[in-house]
């Protein structure tokens, strides 16, 4: 094999290397003897930042792998690191939670590496075959981690619920990608722009499966039609699990869903438009007045993420650069805040064991002020309050679908961050005015570290927003 | 031409009737033994489109192993499916429902079907004409050079698939025995027994 054949592989090197490693992580914890667990776990950490070193080092410009089915341009950069982020972090957040209940298991990070390795495939595909097969690889690893709590009913109840939802889901995107294929000829999403832009109005065949398509894809960002297992999964599944799912698999599945409505349907967009601005509303509807009733935590945060979906394709819905900037800020700061949120859940244990319920946090201000602090900051921003970051994400999904006339949409939006504010506000009431309950155990070092970025990162990002919007705003316009 | 049409029809009719045998058998074994009749079936119909190397792997794959699988865990595993199929009348209409709506939309995608006239020479891989390379070969082509990411990720999925089924199912329980055959072929006498003299009258202490 010459090198010049070698050197077409260079855009799949950061896959290549996850790949690899994820392998050689499987060999040394089957064959280490004794404790592999932490030793994988701090290496697949290590792996996760070295493909992000190798993504940022990669030539610049729009790169192309295996006949254009891999395609590596500013958008897949920017969502890539996003997810490596998430996963990263989503393994530190085990650490200690796992020694806590002893279920310290070296598959665990083997699994997510994976998952990410097929989110990173996702964000990448340029065309149905590999979206699809980005998409598998990324959700059999969550069934199995959703389901990696053996003893406990709950958990393998939300593994079970996920995994027969989600063979659906697959099911339906897999029947609109046939479709697709049938009255277009071809599966590449540059190759289907162009046959399904051709003059005249799309034909009715297409229609359905782009409607099934996206089904599919709400299916993965949990919005609102096709949003009924993520209250379950996210309160039965472990919580550093919880933490995952909330995370990178979200940045994956906008960013498919992005990729494929913008650069497969472009010359189509009104008839995509209506679906994602109905998906849009409906999901923040739901997210705002579902989760007032809550008093488990995690089921809050499932509810406040289909919220945070049906903002975040706002900007899809206006299809324009601007939206799909408004996207990326709102994914890259959405990140940030649910980690620094399910840092604080993870430390939610007294010597009885883990709590979930709300109330538990009662008087948090006078027991552990410095959390307490950090997390009423993240709610905050959650809620859409200026100065912190939150605020800045909706500002710039609401200012794309105002210029791109959706003003309905705009209003309805604001609407729902106004009623959402409302239960994140009660919590901070909870842990600001309420009698204090019991403390918790002192948080555990690599939380403390990760609530502090999260938070200061929210807290301080108004004085130099620069840097993000600017990188999100050239993501974006390397899509169109 | 018109042999053609009869094996077409009796595959797909028999094809279909089994296919409804499966959830109508009472047995669970004998709904097995449908689901490899309308696998068989299926490859024939495979065969009358050209695609015989498809049609080979149905059988291999599938009959020979899959279902073969499936017929082991339904005499192992004691599930009642009488009990399993008990609210089935209740989710009928239900059911029943969802499946018009579909039918009636695909009804609709049927009754449109206006493919571009582009569409026919946009096609992504044209099958060869059979009469220049048997469709094996083509495939063989194709598969470890054009698609070979799809190849390796197909691969990966089932790597995780495996490491899925051992995590969710493999217990390591502590005090187990386990054969060590090695160990038990080196034993020396020396280690094995002990000779001890015995005094007459005192026993063992």
């Amino acid at each position: 094999m010459d090198t010049a054949h070698l050197a077409r592989l260079i855009p799949v090197l950061p896959e290549i290397v996850l790949g690899v490693g994820a392998a050689a992580l499987l060999m040394l914890g089957v064959f280490q003897s004794g404790r592999p667990w932490r030793m994988v776990d701090y290496a697949a950490i290590a792996l996760l930042a070295v493909a992000a070193i190798i993504l940022v080092l990669l030539p610049a410009g729009k790169l192309t792998g295996f006949g254009g089915s891999f395609i590596v341009d500013d958008f897949a950069r920017f969502l890539k690191i996003l997810a490596l982020l998430g996963s990263a972090a989503a393994i530190a957040m085990s650490l200690d939670y796992a020694e806590h209940v002893r279920q310290q298991r070296f598959e665990y990070s083997v699994l997510i590496l994976l998952s990410t390795l097929g989110m990173m495939m996702l964000i990448s595909a340029a065309d149905l075959i590999a979206l699809y097969l980005g998409l598998e690889l990324m959700s059999l690893p969550l069934y199995v981690v959703a389901a990696s709590h053996r003893d406990s009913l709950r958990s393998t109840e939300a593994g079970l619920k996920y995994f027969v939802l989600g063979a659906l889901s697959s099911g339906m995107l897999l029947y609109g990608a046939s479709l697709t294929y049938g009255f277009t000829g071809t599966v590449g999403f540059a190759s289907i722009a162009h046959a399904a832009g051709q003059g005249g109005p799309a034909a009715i065949g297409l229609i359905f499966g782009i409607v099934f398509l996206f089904a599919g894809f709400c299916f993965k960002v949990s919005a609102v039609p096709f949003h009924m297992w993520t209250p379950d999964v996210y309160e039965g599944a472990p919580t550093p699990v919880t933490a995952f799912f909330a995370a990178a698999p979200k940045v994956a599945g906008i960013a498919m869903f992005v990729r494929v409505a913008v650069m497969a349907f472009p010359g189509i967009t009104s008839e995509w438009q209506q679906i994602v601005v109905f998906v849009s509303i409906a999901s923040m509807a739901l997210g705002a007045f579902a989760a007032i009733g809550q008093r488990n935590i995690k089921r809050l945060m499932a509810y406040s993420s289909i919220g945070h979906m049906g903002f975040a394709l706002i900007g899809l819905a206006a299809g324009t650069p601007e939206g799909v900037q408004g996207v990326l800020v709102y994914m890259a700061i959405y990140i940030t805040m649910t980690l620094g949120v399910f840092a604080v859940i993870l430390s939610m244990r007294r010597h009885s064991g883990m709590v979930e319920s709300i109330d538990q946090l009662a008087g948090l201000a006078r027991t552990h002020p410095a959390t307490a602090f950090f997390l009423a900051m993240l709610l905050f921003s959650m809620a859409g309050i200026p100065p912190l970051a939150g605020f800045f994400a909706k500002f710039y999904v609401f200012l794309a679908a105002i210029k791109a006339g959706l003003y309905v949409l705009a209003v309805i939006g604001v609407l729902a961050s106004v009623v959402g504010a409302y239960y994140y506000l009660a919590i901070v009431k909870t842990m600001y005015f309420d009698e204090p309950a019991e403390g918790f155990y002192n948080m555990p070092y690599e939380l403390r570290v990760l609530l502090a970025i999260c938070g200061l990162f929210n807290i301080l990002f108004f004085v130099y927003p620069g840097p993000l919007v600017g990188v999100a705003s050239a993501a974006a316009h390397s899509l169109f | 031409m018109i042999i053609h049409a009869i094996f077409f029809y009796l595959f797909a009719g028999i094809t279909v009737a089994s296919a409804v045998m499966v959830i109508a058998a009472r047995n669970p074994v004998h709904s097995v033994l449908f689901l490899i009749l309308a696998f068989v079936n299926a490859a024939g119909l495979f065969v009358l489109l050209g695609a015989e190397f498809l049609a080979m792997i149905l059988i291999v794959v599938y009959v020979g192993a899959v279902a073969v699988l499936f017929l082991f865990v339904v005499m192992m595993l004691d599930v009642d499916f009488a009990e399993l199929r008990q609210g089935f009348l209740n989710y009928l209409p239900v059911g029943a429902l969802v499946g018009a709506v579909l039918l009636a939309e695909l009804l609709v995608v049927v009754g449109a079907w206006a493919i571009g006239p582009d569409v026919a020479h946009a096609i992504t891989a044209p099958i060869p004409p059979p009469s220049a390379i048997n469709n094996t070969q083509a495939l063989g082509l194709v598969l470890y050079t054009r698609y070979v990411y799809f190849f390796q990720a197909a691969g990966v999925i089932l790597l995780v698939a495996m490491i899925g089924a051992i995590v969710l199912t493999l217990h390591h329980k502590p005090n187990v025995r386990r054969q060590n055959i090695a160990e038990q072929v080196a034993r020396r006498r020396t280690s094995a027994i002990e000779v001890v003299k015995v005094k007459s009258g005192q026993g063992l202490s």
